[in-house]
């Protein structure tokens, strides 16, 4: 089995690594970098756990090779903030909005989110709670998340 | 702080690690660090429901590459044995198969993706035999768990033939994969002198390590089991994780390599038991009001290949039959058939919700036969003065169902929309509208009596830095925050000075499943056993040091007042530690007040109930069967609540959960009893779009009744069944079509199909 050489920047910094081709980005972020932020859900492309942001784009890492990230540039949720001490706004929203609960899914919510939060025009609640609902939780109801968003979209008025 | 201190119970604090969740730091099994030794597991599968197995080659297995051990039965060293009580489930099977999906064979290898690709790679011989699926196939073959069971009081019969009125009907209601995010793993590794440690994602540390040291033929003190969090459980992680878990006890066993198995989902729900599907039966006498004067329920249940834990969960089924009506003569017959599928197992409710919803339906088509309201029917029914024993004779002391209702029935304005409901309907072609308002009433305790016991282990650090360990699971429901919560409050200091830790077999011994909501119930209160006896000792120190009474010393603000003394917490722990007073101790709860004679089904099964109400408001499209839930308006009782917030979450959560179980999660399998919807491409929970747009939740001011802790109520599952309104809603739409032919025959889910079907039925007017 052949291994091809892929190196892109993750959350600010160099990385690299040997990986068969059909290695997930999940996969090598998850195992080989040891980067577990990103979430195994479904690995199936349908519940979101596994969101990561490429080249600012929120993609399904299950889905997405790692050789495809060659080159690119690859943000995780730990890439968001200097750590639970120094919270992103969208994860401290997160947090005070009680969003979440067993907490599996949130990683995935919040790439998305923040994804869609960097993207010009922004777009408002209703368009964000659409794209979300490619996101499973099968904890909070997505009552949390939903107030996350108004107050997102909120502070923009 | 000071204030902050004395409120910290009943105030709506963060979930303990909201903070690392949202940083992407919380640590799930599979984000251990993987060492390079590790091996990775897999299960060859049967594809037959039903077989003899003749012979099985497995060479190509051990050949594959990667592949470091191949297990089957014969090396399962102790008990091939995996289940929670009747000692029926198989690690790997032994000779024959019960079901399609079962594991026959166990691969170790040196990556996931090798175990198995060289899974599948077995030649297996069977000799194959008709499968046992439907209920009809097993009544025919009278193919049970357990004889069927039998709860009555009066005579239904005769009160049926007494009755002005009379009904019956059928409603089928399927059953419902958990569908945890995170799915099932185990982590094991090898101690010294054949000890092995477990990182499972586990509801049941204790039972886990029971089996695995049974399986292993060796000693409990042998086997530690751990658990810091789980990625959502639901009751799927109750009995179900011991399988992977002895699975990967079993390879460090032969290897003395570390062993993690990581389900793939496909597999997860293809290997591991859902809720119930139910068939439900009903007979129904009734007056011009409404009001039942007998009832003949025969509820059915498909609980799988093996026992499981379906006695339990089909009781709890007859124990919610009555949700909050009085039945007078009432007879509820029980069957529990054995099907050649994966075992029917926990999941939130417990059999509770398929009770309830037969009741419910049956409220609806007493109402639909005699026109009137059903929330009129319904409160007709309630439990009430001279009307408060349940069929399995515990009186109802608690019945706050009729105040809540009345609030509800107010606060949402239900007569209200009811007739613009109405109005609406009267003008609308294509789209109905339905209403509907149902109650819950819950009982808490496990029935199963001696579960209902806990323990827990609390350290004060001479820094006063206090770590509280307890045998409840952590599985996103808040229980560690909780617990916390309680133990802050027992020391009048912040929730910051408590640290909670993973769940340990070592740390805390013969505990009960996390389920049947009674974490908060049964940790908290042992907790607080814990906390006041360290309490106390503290108490005596200060007045013997100081010169005051016991009684003067008070723990508030993180300081502790004794006499004219006054210190901050941590300098009393200082000096205490000096002093040579222990800071660590245990505590412990069994709950009060608890009885039941199984054979009679009679007796105090529940500690107390708890109680709820939802307004459903659903539209739906006559032509296509598409529904929307439009809104929900939740009025819910959590006693005195230990943390506000929490158990909202709790309530939107399992309200959605429910709601999905009665309208989009549909489990099919093939006439060869293969699960076809195995994935969540085929098989659907609710998303954020599916929640209703209006979702309003209140929580019911009062305290329970009973002494619990800090008299709160348990809060896990009661909200599932708030989406019975969902179900009563979409059968009032279809009713809306042609209400002469009464209540229509919908089954559940509640699938665009289904209401489809539904529709034509009631336009051929074919009665409910
Ligand atoms: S794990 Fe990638 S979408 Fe579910
Ligand atoms: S919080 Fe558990 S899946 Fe979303």
């Amino acid at each position: 089995m052949s291994l091809h050489f892929v190196e892109f920047e993750l959350n600010g910094c160099q990385i690299d690594g040997m990986v068969e081709a059909r290695r997930t980005l999940l996969d090598f972020l998850r195992c080989d970098v040891g980067c577990t932020g990103p979430h195994a859900g479904c690995e199936h492309g349908v519940c979101g756990a596994c969101t990561v942001l490429v080249e600012g784009q929120a993609v399904r890492s299950c889905l997405m090779l790692a050789v495809q990230a060659n080159g690119k540039t690859v943000e995780t949720v730990e890439g968001l903030s200097g750590g639970p001490k120094e919270l992103h706004p969208i994860q401290q929203l997160f947090r005070e909005e009680f969003a979440l609960q067993c907490g599996f899914c949130t990683p995935g919510f919040l790439m998305t989110l923040v994804a869609l939060d960097r993207s010009e025009p922004r777009p408002n609640a209703a368009e964000m709670r659409e794209a979300l609902s490619g996101h499973l939780c099968r904890c909070t109801g997505y009552q949390g998340v939903l107030r996350v968003i108004d107050r997102l979209t909120e502070d923009r008025k | 702080m000071a204030d902050a201190s004395l409120s910290v119970v009943g105030a709506p604090l963060r979930h303990d690690s909201a903070h690392l969740h949202v940083a992407g730091q919380a640590r799930y099994i599979d984000d251990e660090p993987e060492t390079p030794d590790l091996l990775h597991l897999a299960f060859g599968t049967s594809t037959h429901a039903r077989a003899r197995i003749v012979a099985m080659d497995l060479d190509a297995v051990r050949a594959a590459p990667g592949v470091v051990a191949v297990y089957t039965a014969a090396d399962v060293p102790g008990a091939n044995d995996v289940s929670p009580v009747a000692g029926d489930d198989r690690l790997l099977a032994d000779g024959e198969v019960v079901w399609l999906g079962q594991p026959l064979f166990l691969v170790a290898a040196t990556s996931r993706r090798a175990a198995r690709q060289a899974a599948r790679l077995g030649r297996i011989d069977y000799d194959a035999q008709e499968p046992i699926l439907t209920v009809e196939q097993a009544r025919a073959a009278q193919s049970l768990i357990e004889p069927t069971q039998r709860m009555a009081r009066g005579d239904a019969v005769a009160a049926l033939a007494a009755a002005p009125h009379r009904l019956s009907g059928q409603l089928a209601m399927g059953g419902q994969d958990h569908f945890y995010l995170e799915g099932q793993i185990a982590l094991a590794r090898p101690l010294e002198d054949g000890q092995v440690h477990v990182l499972s994602s586990t509801q049941h540390p204790s039972e886990v390590q029971h089996l695995v040291a049974h399986m292993l033929g060796r000693s409990s003190a042998d086997v530690t089991v751990e658990v810091r969090r789980m990625g959502g459980a639901f009751g799927g992680k109750e009995s179900q994780a011991a399988l992977y878990a002895a699975a990967a006890a079993l390879v460090v066993h032969h290897t003395g390599r570390p062993a993690k198995f990581r389900a793939d989902r496909d597999d997860d729900m293809v290997q591991t038991g859902k809720r119930h599907d139910f068939v439900v039966d009903y007979e129904v006498g009734f007056d011009a009001e409404g009001r039942i004067a007998g009832l003949c329920l025969r509820l059915a249940s498909r609980c799988g290949a093996t026992v499981d834990l379906s006695p339990a969960i089909n009781d709890r089924a007859m124990f919610h039959a009555d949700n909050a009506y009085f039945l007078g003569d009432v007879e509820i017959v029980s069957e529990r058939l054995k099907t050649n599928m994966v075992s029917a197992t926990a999941f939130r409710g417990f059999g509770g919700p398929q009770g309830m919803l037969a009741i419910e339906r049956v409220m609806d088509a007493v109402a639909g036969h005699l026109g009137r309201d059903p929330l009129a029917v319904r409160v007709a029914n309630l439990y009430g003065p001279g009307r408060d024993v349940t069929p399995y004779g515990m009186v109802v002391a608690d019945n706050i169902a009729p105040d809540l209702i009345a609030r509800l029935r107010s606060d949402a304005r239900y007569d209200e929309r009811q007739a613009a409901v109405a109005r609406f309907n009267a003008e609308s072609a294509i789209l109905k509208k339905g209403l509907a308002l149902t109650p819950v009433k819950f009982g808490i305790s496990f029935t199963t009596t001696h579960l209902n016991q806990a323990g827990a282990l609390l350290h004060v650090y001479a820094d006063g830095s206090i770590q509280i360990n307890h045998g409840g699971t952590e599985m996103g429901q808040g229980l560690y925050t909780k617990v916390a919560q309680v133990v802050a409050q027992a020391f009048g200091v912040g929730l910051d000075q408590v640290r909670i830790t993973a769940t340990r077999t070592d740390k805390v011994p013969n505990t009960s499943a996390t389920a049947a909501s009674s974490g908060a119930d049964l940790n908290g209160m042992a907790a607080l056993d814990a906390a006041e006896t360290i309490r106390a000792r503290l108490a005596d120190f200060c007045a013997r040091t100081f010169g005051c009474e016991i009684d003067a010393v008070v723990f508030a603000g993180g300081e502790v007042q004794a006499g004219g003394e006054r210190m901050p917490w941590a300098t009393l722990c200082r000096r205490a530690h000096m002093a040579r007073i222990s800071l660590s101790a245990t505590g412990f709860y069994a709950t009060p007040d608890l009885h039941y004679d199984r054979a009679a089904h009679q007796g105090q099964p529940f500690y107390y109930f708890a109680y709820g109400a939802a307004l459903a408001e659903v539209v739906i499209d006559t032509l296509t069967g598409e529904h929307r839930v439009l809104a929900a308006d939740i009025l819910h009782d959590c006693g005195r609540s230990l943390n506000p917030a929490i158990d909202k979450g709790q309530i939107e959560g399992g309200f959605l959960q429910g709601q999905g179980w009665l309208t989009s999660e549909e489990l099919v399998w093939d006439a060869a009893g293969r699960l076809l919807t195995h994935a969540p491409s085929t098989y659907k929970i609710p998303t954020a779009n599916d929640r209703p747009d209006h979702l309003h939740v209140t929580l019911w001011d009062g305290a329970n009744h009973r002494p619990t802790i800090h008299r709160s109520k348990a809060v896990g599952e009661p909200p599932f069944m708030l989406a019975n309104a969902v179900f009563s809603a979409l059968g009032a739409a279809i009713a809306a079509t042609c209400p002469e032919a009464g209540w229509p025959m919908l089954d559940a889910p509640a699938t665009p199909e289904r209401i489809l079907a539904a529709l034509a039925r009631q336009r051929d007017g074919v009665r409910a």
